[in-house]
């Protein structure tokens, strides 16, 4: 089996979703090769062949292009499966390739038994095995399924490809997250308020448990998006990551997208009505309980120490 | 103009699953099911640009058995004008590549200038759909858009990437796009606009007429993921959950120290 590995880069920075491609070739026991839209200077270790198109011609954001690239590889190589991290240039890219192979698309693998790919269903609540009935397939990886084995060594092959046409979407540039106020890097503990509280009333709960462990608090995306917290306390993929001595997750269900953020931290504690909440999959200890009744009376507690 | 959103109906993901008879989906009874959190945004903004542009008509589609009718009238109490129902008692059953291609079998000949989906559905959650009909349909399309600004036949809208960074970027309609969460904020529908929402057209029209694609997988088996971790739950009385919290944390952890 041969797999297309597609690798990403922005703004010169190689994305760490690449060496998870790798490693996944590596588990498929597949011959690989590798695609990527970047610079010649920023090349990833790699042991194999890398087809190189200059990011600056084509763009960093650029389907039509960037599609067409991925194609004309494809012509030359013919791999069985085409590789992409489930990130937002994979899921983006993914069902352009899948649908001009005329190929099934396989989203977030998780994992592969007996070459089967596994996904994930209803927020990780489930698992699904799913079989493609084409004969090349398209997979997106989920962030961190497929991590490494190893450092990744070695230097690629590389050839260079060149960039035609223009595309329909015109790129215009980045725009940074807004940047100042808490830094949570720093905290040794972090409370982060869910969808679970319920109403932008009970954010003061939540900072109150913070303070009384003489830490900050933080935030899942939904309490973000509804405005009651401010970005830059929302932890996870699309917010910061967090590695606190204590972190205590209230009112969250514990999305991928939330874990990838926090997962790492060396203590976690969840409070969730929910036994079967997919937080508990992370947690040292987890509390069924409703917040609003538990908050309040552990802080009390806390703060009477 | 002439906009299309599509929409899917859900279980709550709070909700208390089960694997179904045939072992490939969870059972659809015992649930309570409301729209796909992604689709809210992509109604909202879908309303937003009918009022803005005035002259518009805008049409709600959604793919499954008769009960998602319930959803598709909060759509119509949002601000759609009329509801295109695709009959199908086994949509759960089907894959992205077939949903996209009843979406595109439906919009191919319809002109419309803008078609809006979620970014991925809550239970499937493959994030294909959106983009697939644009491919279909031979249009260009944008995910994971968090900003939508439209002006005289050209979209500007921002894409979310990993990070919080966004990625700017302008397209001519007709054009697709697959809405992120916090988009917008989506309205609630108010009592008058739920009556009136009673009284617009909402079409049905069996599956079988709009489905010309088959699928390129299937799904061999679904079942519980093996609980990993195997961390401690508490359970009980609250004042005695506090207390042997309080007393792990100062176990386990230097915090309380
Ligand atoms: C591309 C992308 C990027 C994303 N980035 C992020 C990100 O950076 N950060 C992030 O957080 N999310 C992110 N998300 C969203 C993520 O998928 C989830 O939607 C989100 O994390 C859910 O937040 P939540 O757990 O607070 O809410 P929900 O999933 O709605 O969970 C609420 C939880 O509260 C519990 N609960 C309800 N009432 C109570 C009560 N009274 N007491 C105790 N518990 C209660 C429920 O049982 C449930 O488990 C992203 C999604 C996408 C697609
Ligand atoms: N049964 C359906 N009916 C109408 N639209 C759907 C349906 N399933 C998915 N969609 C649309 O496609 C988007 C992405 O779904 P998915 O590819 O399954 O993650 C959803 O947010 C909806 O907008």
């Amino acid at each position: 089996m041969k797999i297309l590995l597609i690798a990403e880069s922005r703004e010169g920075k190689l994305l760490g979703g690449t060496y998870e491609l790798a490693a996944f070739a590596a588990k498929m026991n597949a011959e690989s090769v590798m695609f990527l839209v970047g610079d010649d200077t920023v090349l990833p270790k790699y042991a194999g062949k890398l087809y190189l198109a200059d990011g600056k011609a084509a763009g960093e954001y650029n389907p039509d292009v960037h599609k067409q690239l991925v194609l004309d590889v494809i012509a030359k190589e013919n791999p069985d499966m085409v590789a992409l991290c489930h990130s937002s240039y994979g899921w983006d890219l993914a069902p352009r390739i899948a649908y001009a192979l005329k190929a099934a698309q396989i989203s977030e693998v998780v994992g592969v038994v007996d070459g089967v790919p596994v996904v994930p269903v209803c927020n990780s609540k489930l698992r699904r095995d799913v079989k493609a009935k084409t004969v090349k397939s398209v997979v997106t990886l989920q962030a961190g399924a497929f991590g490494l084995a190893d450092e990744p060594s070695g230097t690629p092959e590389v050839e260079k490809i060149a960039v035609a046409g223009a595309g329909r979407v015109q790129f215009t540039g980045y725009e940074q997250a807004a940047a100042g106020g808490v830094d949570l890097g720093k905290a040794q503990v972090i409370v982060s308020a869910g969808r679970g509280i319920g109403k932008p009333e009970n954010v003061a709960m939540i900072a109150a448990l913070a303070k009384a462990l003489g830490g900050e608090y933080g935030a899942s995306r939904p309490v973000v998006d509804s405005e009651w917290v401010e970005h830059n306390r929302q932890v996870g993929t699309t917010g910061q990551t967090v590695t606190p001595k204590l972190y205590i997750a209230c009112g969250i269900s514990g999305a991928i997208q939330h874990l990838a953020g926090m997962k790492k931290s060396e203590f976690i504690v969840a409070i969730n009505t929910d036994r079967d909440a997919p937080i508990g999959d992370v947690a040292d200890v987890l509390v069924v309980a409703d917040l609003k009744q538990f908050v309040p009376l552990f802080t009390e507690k806390i703060q009477s120490l | 103009m002439k906009i299309l959103v599509c929409i899917k109906q859900v279980p709550d993901m709070e909700s208390k699953f089960k694997i179904d008879a045939g072992g490939t989906w969870y059972a659809k009874t015992d649930l309570a099911w409301r729209m796909n959190e992604y689709d809210e945004y992509a109604v909202e903004q879908a309303v937003q640009l009918k009022e803005q542009v005035k002259d518009a008509d805008l049409t709600v589609l959604c793919i499954g058995s008769d009960q998602v009718k319930e959803t598709m009238k909060k759509a119509l109490a949002m601000g759609c004008d009329r509801g295109a129902h695709i009959a199908d008692s086994n949509a759960s059953g089907k894959e992205p590549f077939e949903i996209a291609g009843i979406i595109a079998e439906y919009a191919k000949d319809k002109n419309f200038d803008l078609i809006f989906t979620g970014m991925q559905s809550q239970d499937r959650g493959s994030g294909q759909v959106g983009v697939l009909v644009a491919e279909m349909l031979g249009l260009p399309s944008v995910s994971t858009v968090v900003h939508f600004a439209y002006t005289g036949g050209t979209v500007q809208v921002k894409r979310e990437l990993e990070g919080g960074i966004k990625a700017c970027v302008t397209v001519q309609a007709p054009v697709v796009i697959t809405c992120q969460l916090g988009m917008n904020t989506p309205r609630y529908p108010t009592l008058p606009n739920i009556m009136k929402a009673k009284k617009k057209e909402l079409l049905t029209i069996p599956v079988a007429d709009l489905l010309k694609v088959a699928a390129r997988q299937e799904t061999a088996k679904m079942y519980f993921p093996e609980k990993k971790g195997g961390g401690l739950v508490l359970e009980g009385d609250i004042a005695e959950l506090a207390d042997k919290l309080i007393k792990i944390l100062k176990e386990k952890t230097a915090v309380l120290a």
